[in-house]
């Protein structure tokens, strides 16, 4: 079953710029799916439609097979939103925030503030429940908004960059709290600009540019488009000169750091045994990039070579 | 629509408004209380000794109704016009807009609140006002209905206000430059039988003279207009507002892009 449907969706601000141009894309139930792109390609202006917040130019959008433009109310109680911008009335305590969610979406206050107890707690929450969200730290309003989102136990959670701004302790915690989410049978959406976040949680994931999609794939078969990766190796004795390793492309950080290109028709075998013939003993070894950063940057440049950056 | 759903959400509402009203009483409360205080000692009491009767009634038992009604009126508008533009400004109207529950409901919710302020702030003034003067009410059928009424009339002013706004200015210029002329103009400080026949004639124009004069029968059986009139002209605003705002929610006037 599919958990959102998006067919030729358009949308077209007052002033004419096109921020989606008749995008398609679907999102299978239990499916953990990341929406990537840069800055301004239409990212948000989809979640803004799908969640009813932006009214659409034209296309058709069904959440669990409801048509927002026919069963609009159905669709939205399917959904959980956790936006990009803090959208929580800061004078209002934590308990408030997410108990009043409850009663938008139909639930009794008992059974709201059982569940708020539950999220609050999972989220780590629940001891500043009658704190005002004004005093709490930025990963606290993050993580109050995916509780506030998940109170009414939504079929669909769509994150719109939850973690932005959060440390990497929390920004953790969250991905095993999703992770878990994900595992429990809710399906999840999420746009980010960690691209390790999307490529550690998602298994699928579309890129989208300038308000077109430019890649949909399962993960898996999208890495594997990398025609090559980087790769930093620690090493153990310093080197004085660049080695010569059986022609892959390598260049010295320093003494003590050698990165290595390795082609997606080559092996990391092959590496190691030109690293051993040349007697270099390699303690540790990284990624340069994440890979699904260096796909994406590729995808995005190849589409417009003399984009500056943002 | 899922009566489920919108019951929960308007009790959620309600609560939620009223709580706001509470926890901030000190800008909710204090001032129509203090204002009202010093419109029945400067106007009731000073200057309304040397005014004598009016209609047959004492000056104070006169203006007392009005001045009930302008601060039920004047609160229930700014409940509505505060609360919902504050929700746009900080962005948790969102909470209520991705959730199922109905724009008409949304609508009610905040009209609600709105009336539930009028009428606590009402009941306060009404309180003062005993200290000042005896009031009785000649028909208490006539008296509630058309609190609630004017209320919700202004309540539903109050969200459209909000809706269009876009900035905190444009929450102020319309009860500074509208409501406020209205209701000073609207008999509350005296009977529109003093003004010269052209001045009459204009202030039947007025809605709030409606309200004020239906309210006023209500609690001293004396009024300058017809009551039928009144109820008919607030039951026309009540339909009105409702509808345009409905509608404006609908198309996402001022909160969909």
């Amino acid at each position: 079953m599919l958990a959102l449907s998006i067919k030729n969706l358009a949308k077209t601000y007052e002033g004419g710029i096109e921020a989606l141009k008749g995008i398609n894309f679907s999102v299978e139930a239990g499916d953990f799916y990341a929406l990537l792109g840069p800055n301004g390609a239409g990212k948000t202006t989809a979640i803004g439609i799908i969640t009813s917040l932006v009214n659409k130019t034209s296309g058709k959008v069904e959440i669990f097979g409801h048509d927002i433009d026919k069963e609009l109310e159905a669709a939205k109680a399917c959904i959980g939103l956790v936006p990009q911008e803090l959208n929580m009335n800061q004078f209002d305590t934590v308990l408030n925030i997410v108990v009043n969610q409850a009663g938008y979406y139909g639930i009794e206050r008992k059974t709201a503030l059982q569940r708020a107890e539950k999220y609050l707690t999972e989220l780590r929450l629940w001891d500043r429940r009658n704190n005002d969200a004004r005093g709490l730290s930025g990963g606290m309003k993050r993580r109050l908004m995916i509780a506030r989102a998940l109170i009414h136990e939504p079929r669909l959670l769509i994150l719109d960059e939850p973690t932005a701004g959060v440390d990497i302790e929390i920004r953790r915690s969250m991905w095993a709290f999703l992770r878990e989410t994900n595992k429990a049978g809710t399906t999840i959406i999420l746009t980010t600009h960690y691209l390790e976040e999307a490529e550690n949680l998602c298994r699928h994931v579309a890129i989208i540019d300038e308000g077109r999609i430019i890649e949909d794939a399962r993960m898996s078969t999208v890495l594997r488009k990398l025609e090559r990766e980087v790769f930093v190796l620690s090493l153990r004795e310093p080197l004085s000169a660049v080695p010569d390793l059986n022609g892959f492309d390598t260049s010295l950080i320093d003494a003590y750091e050698l990165e290595v290109t390795v082609n997606a028709r080559d092996d990391l075998n092959g590496l190691f045994d030109a690293l051993n013939e040349k007697g270099i003993n390699v303690l540790s070894l990284r990624n340069k990039a994440n890979r699904l950063e260096e796909l994406f940057m590729g995808l995005v440049e190849a589409k417009q070579p003399n984009r500056t950056g943002n | 629509m899922d009566f489920r759903v919108n019951w929960i959400g308007f009790k959620t509402l309600v609560r939620k408004e009223v709580i706001r009203v509470v926890r901030i009483w000190v800008q909710t409360i204090v001032p129509p209380a203090i204002t009202m205080t010093l419109y029945f000692i400067i106007f009731g009491n000073l200057i309304g000794r040397r005014i004598g009767v009016m209609d047959g009634f004492d000056y104070m038992q006169y203006i007392a109704p009005g001045l009930i009604m302008m601060s039920v009126i004047t609160n229930s508008y700014g409940n509505v016009v505060s609360s919902f533009f504050g929700a746009k400004f900080g962005k948790h109207v969102e909470e209520m807009l991705v959730s199922p529950m109905s724009n008409a409901i949304i609508i009610i919710g905040h009209v609600a609140g709105g009336v539930m302020r009028g009428l606590m702030v009402g009941a306060l003034v009404t309180a003062i006002a005993l200290f000042f003067t005896r009031l009785s009410i000649a028909n208490p059928l006539i008296t509630f209905s058309m609190v609630i009424l004017a209320s919700i009339v202004f309540a539903l002013f109050g969200f459209m206000n909000a809706v269009f706004a876009k900035k905190f200015d444009d929450i102020s210029i319309i009860p500074t430059f509208v409501l406020t002329p209205l209701t000073y103009l609207g008999g509350v400080f005296y009977s529109i039988s003093l003004l010269p026949e052209f001045w009459q004639k204009v202030s039947l124009g007025n809605p709030i003279l409606y309200m004020v004069n239906a309210f006023r029968y209500g609690i001293l059986g004396t009024s300058d207009i017809s009551i039928g009139w009144a109820y008919l002209l607030v039951s026309v605003f009540v339909v009105g507002l409702f509808s345009l705002n409905l509608a404006l929610l609908n198309r996402g006037v001022g909160i969909r892009e």
